[in-house]
């Protein structure tokens, strides 16, 4: 898609003129919300990487916590300590922004591995789907289907409390994170197989896979790398949907407490513990990390809402 | 016609039969049910009892037959919880999920009608732009915040709705209804439109654009050269044609009301089959979370067959191939 405006004047463009000229970066150029969106991305992804460095206390090492310090409003400085902090802290004196940090580094940490995995298998099902066909893609398809009829949420809670109910007691807290990746990649990876399905069938009768046939490649070379490359970029569009799907799906059952644990607190386990607080009037350590939570989640979608415009030729 | 009817009905059972083996493979395999039943103190003639009382020395597929048998009595076993049977619990649970999905369904689908037929009137309107600017944001808005920020507009600023519970309920019968006592209208309100919200923004979204097709129609700009009102065109005329997809659609999303029940229903402390689940899943109390999961697949398979052959009573040209759309 960059190399697409190759004009024919007298100097060769650069490499990166081209790019900064084509279609794609062009309409990007063009969408203030998406740059806009972009730039908040970007913001929340590194703080989330940088957490440590930037967040001014470790809210998860105890020697560092004064209790003090429990209920500090933003920007005030503490009655007893004298301390100040930017966003306030909760009652053990922890400091929001840096449990924000933190939280944003769990949450983004869930969505980005839960879209990964369900990448991987609706992508792999997808292919194998389209390419074997006959039972195999019967097979997929009617679980695809199935598992459509029930929202995306409630299989993910299942699935989440069959494998709480299948890990020892003592390991439930570590296991919480890895399960709930399961959990959200196993409620989403049709989206990407019937998606996949759909484009591989297309490719499938094209020559180029004729041609790899009558060669002598066996199916899986065909599959993977012949195929796969034509049909990941509606497969990008919907990774970007489903990536703030996913974080809202991790923020909604951490928040109903069936998610990460309060020793790995995420957005939504932060916002569980704030809601705690709504009647009693320490307002911050619910309205910050609501506000994180909605930005991620927000600038996620309009991203996507303008890679779906951009990548689809039909609306050009 | 017939077959295709045989055909979906003999897919959905299959369905049901493979959500009970899962179901089933559940209250079997994770966790041992005979440690969850029995305490600390006991001796090997208590689990050879109970094992034979359960009959879990019976071969795989009996067991699994008699489950379903159960199932289908409503018979799911007993709580490892509360120590009841979960059908009991579940009929105690059930009037205030049902009365809260009801009164949700309701607000969404007036609201939603009434408000997707005003923006696609006034297309062009400061309102109508308004309130679809919001609604976007009312749908990227994850159900749990609404309820938050509508906990802390009503209840904490102004005081005006309680935050949780059902409020005072009145027994007919099996069934405790809210709806005849002031309090329990009252505790009514937020939950059902935390719940409703996103199904109304989507009746509204779609009753909209259905809405700015058919005003476009020529049987449309037929009725307006003939003089009609336009109050009698835009609702005698083309309301009535907007009307299929969003029964349609609204059918569809009754069960989702039932899922995202379990939200709302943690919000606010909804004593509902929600909050039940949710509990389970807390609490690893696996013969809810069965009986649960039964009972959901039921409704969606039950309502996915419906809305299916609806779709075949109303759209002739799935009758060509009898294929599902």
């Amino acid at each position: 898609m960059s190399d697409m405006t190759e004009n024919s004047a007298t100097k060769p463009p650069s490499r990166l003129a081209t790019i900064w000229d084509s279609d794609f970066v062009w309409s990007f150029r063009h969408s203030p919300v998406a740059i806009i969106a972009l730039l908040v991305v970007m913001i929340l992804l590194l703080a989330a990487l940088f957490a440590p460095w930037i967040a001014p206390h470790d809210p998860f090492n105890p020697a560092t916590l004064n209790l003090m310090n429990g209920f500090t409003p933003p920007g005030q400085p503490n009655a007893f300590t004298q301390e100040t902090f930017l966003l306030g802290t909760d009652d053990q004196g922890r400091d929001v922004f840096s449990t924000i940090l933190y939280g944003l580094r769990i949450s983004l940490f869930v969505g980005i591995s839960a879209v990964l995995l369900a990448m991987i298998i609706g992508v792999v099902l997808g292919l194998v789907a389209a390419y074997v066909g006959g039972w195999t893609e019967t097979i997929i398809m009617r679980v695809a289907d199935v598992q459509l009829t029930f929202p995306a949420i409630l299989v993910a809670m299942l699935i989440f409390g069959i494998a709480k109910g299948i890990t020892p007691p003592e390991y439930r807290n570590e296991m919480a994170i890895w399960v709930l990746i399961v959990a959200i990649a196993l409620s989403d990876w049709v989206q990407f197989a019937r998606v996949v399905r759909g484009a591989a069938l297309v490719e499938k009768n094209k020559e180029y896979v004729q041609a790899a046939r009558l060669i002598g490649r066996g199916p899986i070379p065909i599959m993977f790398r012949h195929m796969l490359p034509n049909v990941l970029s509606p497969v990008l569009v919907i990774s970007t949907i489903s990536l703030a799907l996913a974080i809202i799906a991790e923020a909604t059952l951490s928040f109903l407490g069936v998610g990460a644990p309060p020793t790995q607190p995420s957005l939504g386990t932060l916002i569980r513990i704030g809601q705690g607080y709504l009647f009693s009037g320490e307002w911050w350590i619910l309205l910050f990390p609501s506000i994180t939570l909605l930005a991620l989640a927000l600038s996620i979608n309009l991203l996507g809402d303008w890679l779906r415009d951009a990548l689809n030729p039909k609306l050009r | 016609m017939l077959a295709y009817i045989i055909r979906r009905v003999f897919q959905s059972v299959i369905v049901l039969l493979v959500v009970g083996l899962v179901a089933f493979s559940m209250f079997r395999f994770v966790g041992d049910p005979i440690d969850n039943m029995l305490g600390q103190e006991r001796t090997q003639a208590d689990i050879d009892r109970l094992r034979t009382e359960l009959g879990l020395d019976q071969p795989f597929p009996v067991q699994y037959f008699k489950f379903l048998q159960g199932a289908v009595e409503g018979n799911f076993g007993v709580s490892y919880r509360q120590g009841r049977p979960v059908s009991t619990i579940i009929a105690e649970r059930a009037p205030a999920t049902l009365e809260l999905a009801l009164v949700s369904g309701f607000f969404a689908i007036t609201l939603g009608i009434a408000l997707g037929v005003f923006t696609a009137i006034r297309r062009n309107g400061i309102a109508a732009n308004t309130i679809m600017t919001l609604s976007l944001i009312g749908v990227s808005l994850p159900t749990f915040l609404i309820g938050i920020l509508l906990i802390y507009i009503f209840s904490v600023e102004l005081d005006l709705l309680p935050s949780f519970g059902r409020g005072d309920t009145v027994q007919i019968g099996g069934w405790s209804t809210g709806f005849l006592t002031a309090s329990g209208l009252k505790a009514l309100i937020l939950p059902s439109i935390t719940l409703g919200l996103y199904q109304m923004t989507l009746i509204m979204r779609l009753v909209r654009s259905e809405m700015l097709e058919v005003l476009r129609a020529d049987y449309v700009r037929f009725a307006r050269a003939r003089g009609l009102a336009e109050r009698a065109i835009n609702f005698r005329h083309a309301l009535k044609n907007t009307l299929v997809p969003v029964i349609t659609v609204t059918g569809l999303q009754l069960g989702s009301i039932i899922a995202f029940a379990i939200i709302t229903e943690t919000v606010f402390q909804w004593p509902g089959v929600g909050l039940l689940f949710i509990n389970a899943i807390q609490f690893v109390d696996i013969p809810v979370m069965a009986a649960y999961l039964m009972l959901i697949s039921v409704m969606f398979v039950g309502i996915n067959l419906i809305v299916d052959l609806l779709y075949f009573a109303i759209d002739p040209r799935l009758r060509v191939d009898g294929r599902t759309a």
